[in-house]
């Protein structure tokens, strides 16, 4: 040890013991991270606990959604009928229950549409740049200026009410929204200079867009996503309510709400606990997309 | 609390302003308690200025802030014992403690934008600081700040005070916040890395002013840097930090002479030392890297990567202790720690390189006339007429195959751009690019593969280099199946092959880039540049943004790979030393336009073009025994939209000779071999009026 020359081999010896600390990887350092914040973590669960009635409803639900008890029309809320009954006898909660899967088909598809068209949308035109760009932007704007519920209406009021046509309405909605936000990204990322190293690769555009941008978009992509994803539902059950949405008999939350105003005075649970579900899911639906973007955008996102 | 004051006493002071004992400094994180700075004394006298060098994550400025009790809300001492004037400050209340910031203590920071408020001008905000701290009446602090300023040497200081930040310049700006930090006469003044945002020559300027306070004012500076260069022009004393402990402290002239801590030694191994030969040496690297103070090995905490340790040095903490007239190291074996000279001497090698003899090798890129011009924003009303950013305004140079072209020049001064035409991601909008003799499309996107797998590029920016979510093994493979047409196994031994050459054990191979550290970052973005096996790769300041050892042994890998593969480089950076390291040729750009281009070792002695001049003046030397000429360049480079008339750099020109550089653009003056000035004073004048401008040390060295 006397020698003092430092050879690249003992260089190399040296740095095992470096490379022995690994530090843990992207999704484990979210859990992570996501574990330290209470109130996302419970937004999280009851999430989640939403997304297995979705799922499962019919079989969970105590009762069969459509079944009339004439014996205990506008029942207040008992041990067999813990949410009450309605007008027509039939059990609030397992309509509720059943009526998850609706929300979640139209909200989540609406979502799913608005989420890939905005982001093909938004990745060419931040990648290309130029007029084609300011032109798509301008047109985005001039859907974004209509107040949404009110073009929502419009909208339906054309095509007519369906389950498809609902999800077609939330997509349009949502597509200038998710556009703007991937399109800033891509603004960020194609000066950065791994996708110069690519460029002077001579990789094809396509590649440079799915393989070195759109990965590295997917953390705020997720949080947008999330994000429309509650106002979505909000969305729907107000078309609901507003008789524009699913049609009855379907069990629908914004549905439930309407035809509980009227027995408001003698039985309000027909109206209080779906509206207390729809704010119960959008609040726990916008925790969670909070603590995601705390989690995946540290420092601070968008919006 | 109880380690005896080591200090002989001085004839001047009878005692220190600042001292600080036995400091212990905590900060609570997600991983827990990390004792980030352990019992670290210092002290430092009236007049004096004592710098604190390491680098990143060795705790300087921590100490520095915690010892003046500003530190992050997580950030806690938990020992020792600080004093300014006899003053415990560790026992202050915060109320005291308040009014002692801003009147006693003075504070610059690395970013002058940062700490002035962008919404109020330059006057007010200094002269809040009169009528808050010297009870001033609007007048008299208007009057004080005028005063401030003109000591600062500001010119035009009424002017400067009616201003906004924005509309002043970085050097300006420090010179504001250091007027501000001044203004009540502050008894410490600590100096976070003051000039590291500045351009070469600014941070000249900034360095002059604040070693001229230094003797005007009554106060004692503690300067943070990780700049040995640096150092020397500021510093009496230097403490040496590693890892949050001191490894030694002594008067700068010994710790560069004869240091006693291995640490330190390897340290000035590191930096490239000025040397205007042909003959080219490779730097000390330190093995490893600076461990987390979490995971301090037993012993001493430099012990895994020093090259004198023996297993004495592994079993027990050496002490800091006195090991001669006022200089401390901790290290038990500092009687064998050899002069850097020596040191440099056996623990580099000597590298045969291109030269002076480079004559014959055949030109590789040819760049003729190249121009890059921008169409520059207009407003709406005024102003039609189309304008242009001048970015690179006519510039040729030749890059021949296995040589390095250095390209250096201030920032504005289009050396990025010009290596950014040359790949064709900023395509050159005038002149002639061509490889090989063949031409090449000034756009990236229309060049055809086989000429874009010949010239690849290191960034500048590691963090921003490698696609965060594609693994290291990934990121290199990828030129090899895409330009060399590989398969995937064949791809996956080559990238495994390349990460060994690059230093790096094959583990990395599968992780993500943000499980590495910067400097590990860029070894992978060098194995991806080599990878396709280039001609050409050009490095736009790969090195900049990392601490020195790291920049060391890049600049090492880059000169090993360079000889075994006959790779040509384009090397970018503002920072004279590393050029003069690693280049062949040197080309000095300013505006846009080429200034002095020649081989090194005659770029790098006189005749010198007066910019080349001014820029070698200016550049902080590793060693307080080269006398530089105190040369000074006023202002900042020109806005490329309005290029000034004749020879761009007059306005400038420490030399300018009046009308005819205002009128007539220079001719070129041939010097030996390639050399040539872009001038009006012929080389022989220039020779004659530039004979000292870099004295280096009689007894020089290596060559």
């Amino acid at each position: 040890m006397s020698d003092p020359t430092v050879t690249i081999e003992e260089a190399i010896t040296a740095l095992p013991a470096a490379a022995a600390r690994q530090r843990p990887r992207g999704w484990r350092v979210y859990w992570r991270r996501l574990r330290r914040r209470p109130a996302a973590l419970v937004g999280t669960i009851i999430f989640a606990v939403f997304l297995f009635l979705a799922a499962c409803g019919p079989w969970v639900a105590p009762y069969d959604y459509q079944a009339q008890d004439a014996k205990v029309r506008l029942h207040s809320p008992t041990v067999a009928h813990p949410f009450g009954t309605d007008q027509f006898g039939r059990d609030v909660l397992s309509r509720i229950i059943v009526g998850t899967r609706n929300i979640f088909l139209i909200g989540g598809f609406g979502t799913l549409v608005a989420v890939v068209i905005g982001t093909a949308i938004g990745l060419a035109s931040g990648y290309v740049g130029g007029a084609g760009d300011e032109v798509v932007m301008r047109l985005l704007d001039v859907l974004l200026s209509f107040p949404s519920l009110l073009l929502a209406l419009v909208l339906l009021s054309t095509v007519g009410p369906s389950n498809l046509n609902l999800v077609f309405v939330v997509a349009v909605l949502y597509i200038p929204m998710v556009a703007r936000v991937v399109r800033s990204m891509v603004l960020d990322l194609k000066s950065k200079e791994f996708v110069e190293a690519a460029r002077v690769r001579g990789e094809t555009r396509s590649y440079i867009l799915f393989r070195e941008i759109l990965p590295n978009s997917l953390p705020p992509l997720l949080v947008e996503a999330s994000m429309r994803f509650s106002y979505s539902i909000f969305l729907v059950a107000s078309l609901g309510y507003l008789g524009l949405g699913v049609q009855p008999p379907s069990p629908d939350w914004g549905l439930q709400i309407y035809d509980g105003r009227n027995f408001l005075q003698i039985a309000p649970w027909t109206l209080l606990f779906p509206a207390g579900t729809i704010a119960v899911l959008v609040v726990s639906t916008n925790l969670m997309s909070d603590g995601l973007r705390q989690v995946m955008l540290p420092g601070g996102g968008r919006n | 609390m109880g380690t005896p004051d080591p200090y002989s006493p001085p004839s001047v002071a009878p005692r220190p302003v600042f001292e600080v004992e036995g400091l212990h400094i905590d900060y609570a994180t997600e991983a827990g308690v990390l004792h980030a700075v352990r019992d670290v004394s210092l002290a430092v006298r009236r007049h004096e200025s004592f710098g604190l060098v390491g680098e990143s994550g060795s705790g300087k400025s921590t100490l520095a802030m915690g010892a003046i009790r500003y530190l992050a809300s997580n950030g806690r001492v938990t020992d020792g014992s600080v004093r300014l004037n006899g003053v415990e400050l560790l026992s202050l209340a915060p109320k005291e403690l308040r009014a002692l910031w801003g009147s006693r203590i003075g504070v610059v920071y690395q970013s002058p934008l940062s700490a002035l408020n962008p919404s109020i001008v330059i006057g007010r905000q200094l002269a809040e600081v009169a009528r808050q701290h010297l009870g001033m009446n609007q007048s008299a602090a208007r009057e004080r700040v005028a005063e401030m300023l003109t000591k600062v040497a500001m010119p035009d200081p009424e002017a400067v005070m009616k201003r906004y930040p924005h509309q002043l310049s970085g050097g300006m700006l420090q010179r504001c916040v250091i007027a501000m930090a001044l203004m009540t006469d502050p008894s410490l003044l600590v100096m976070d890395e003051p000039t590291t945002a500045l351009d070469v020559t600014t941070q000249a300027v900034v360095l002059d002013l604040v070693s001229e306070l230094k003797r005007e004012f009554d106060s004692a500076i503690l300067y943070i840097t990780h700049d040995l260069g640096v150092i020397t022009k500021i510093c009496d004393r230097v403490g040496v930090m590693y890892a949050g402990e001191f490894m030694e402290q002594a008067p700068l002239r010994e710790l560069f002479k004869a240091p006693l801590h291995p640490y330190t030694l390897d340290l000035l191994g590191c930096v490239p030392h000025f040397d205007p030969s042909p003959q080219k040496r490779s730097l000390v690297t330190i093995p490893g890297s600076i461990p987390r103070v979490d995971e301090l090995p037993p012993g001493c905490i430099f012990a895994p990567r020093c090259t004198f340790a023996e297993d004495a040095c592994r079993a027990a903490p050496p002490p800091l202790e006195q090991r001669g007239e006022d200089h401390l190291s901790a290290c038990r074996r500092w009687q064998i720690v050899p002069p850097p000279r020596e040191h440099l001497r056996a623990a580099t090698e000597a590298l045969t390189t291109a030269g002076v003899a480079a004559g014959d090798r055949p030109t590789l890129v040819e760049v003729d006339d190249v121009q890059v011009h921008f169409k520059a924003a207009h407003g709406l009303l005024r102003n039609r007429q189309q304008r242009f950013i001048r970015a690179v305004d006519g510039v040729s140079l030749d890059v021949r195959s296995g040589e390095t072209l250095g390209i250096v020049g201030e920032s504005g001064s289009g050396k990025t751009t010009v290596a950014r035409a040359i790949i064709g991601l900023t395509p050159a909008t005038g002149g002639r690019i061509s490889l090989r003799g063949r031409r090449l499309e000034p756009s990236t996107g229309r060049r055809p593969r086989s000429s874009l797998r010949e010239i690849q590029m290191v960034f500048q920016n590691p963090d921003a280099s490698l696609n965060p979510t594609r693994s290291v093994g990934d990121a290199i493979m990828r030129p090899l199946t895409l330009l060399s047409g590989l398969s995937r196994q064949a791809a996956r031994d080559k990238a495994k092959a390349l990460l060994r050459a690059v230093s790096l054990p094959e583990s990395y191979f599968g992780r993500l880039p943000h499980e590495l550290s910067g400097g590990e970052k860029q070894r992978v973005a060098i194995a991806r540049a080599f990878a396709a096996e280039p001609e050409l790769i050009l490095c736009d300041e790969p090195i900049s943004s990392l601490d020195v050892s790291v920049q060391g042994s890049l600049m090492n890998l880059l000169m090993r790979l360079q000889l075994e593969q006959n790779t040509s480089y384009v090397f970018i950076s503002h920072d004279l030393s590393a050029v003069q390291h690693l280049s062949d040729v040197i080309a000095v750009v300013y505006l846009g336009r080429i200034m002095e281009l020649g081989d090194a070792v005659r770029v790098l002695t006189p005749p010198f073009h007066p910019y080349t001049e001014a820029l070698l003046s200016a550049v902080p030397l590793a060693d307080p025994d080269v006398k530089q000429k105190p040369i000074r360049l006023s202002g900042s480079v020109p806005s490329a939209v309005d290029v000034p008339s004749g020879c761009r750099f007059h306005p400038r020109c420490p030399r300018f000779l009046g009308d005819l550089c205002v009128q007539h653009e220079p001719p070129w003056r041939e010097g030996e071999g390639d050399h040539r000035i872009s001038c009006h004073i012929p080389l022989h004048e220039l020779s004659r009026l530039q004979a000292e401008t870099l004295v280096l040390a009689a007894e020089k060295g290596g060559a």
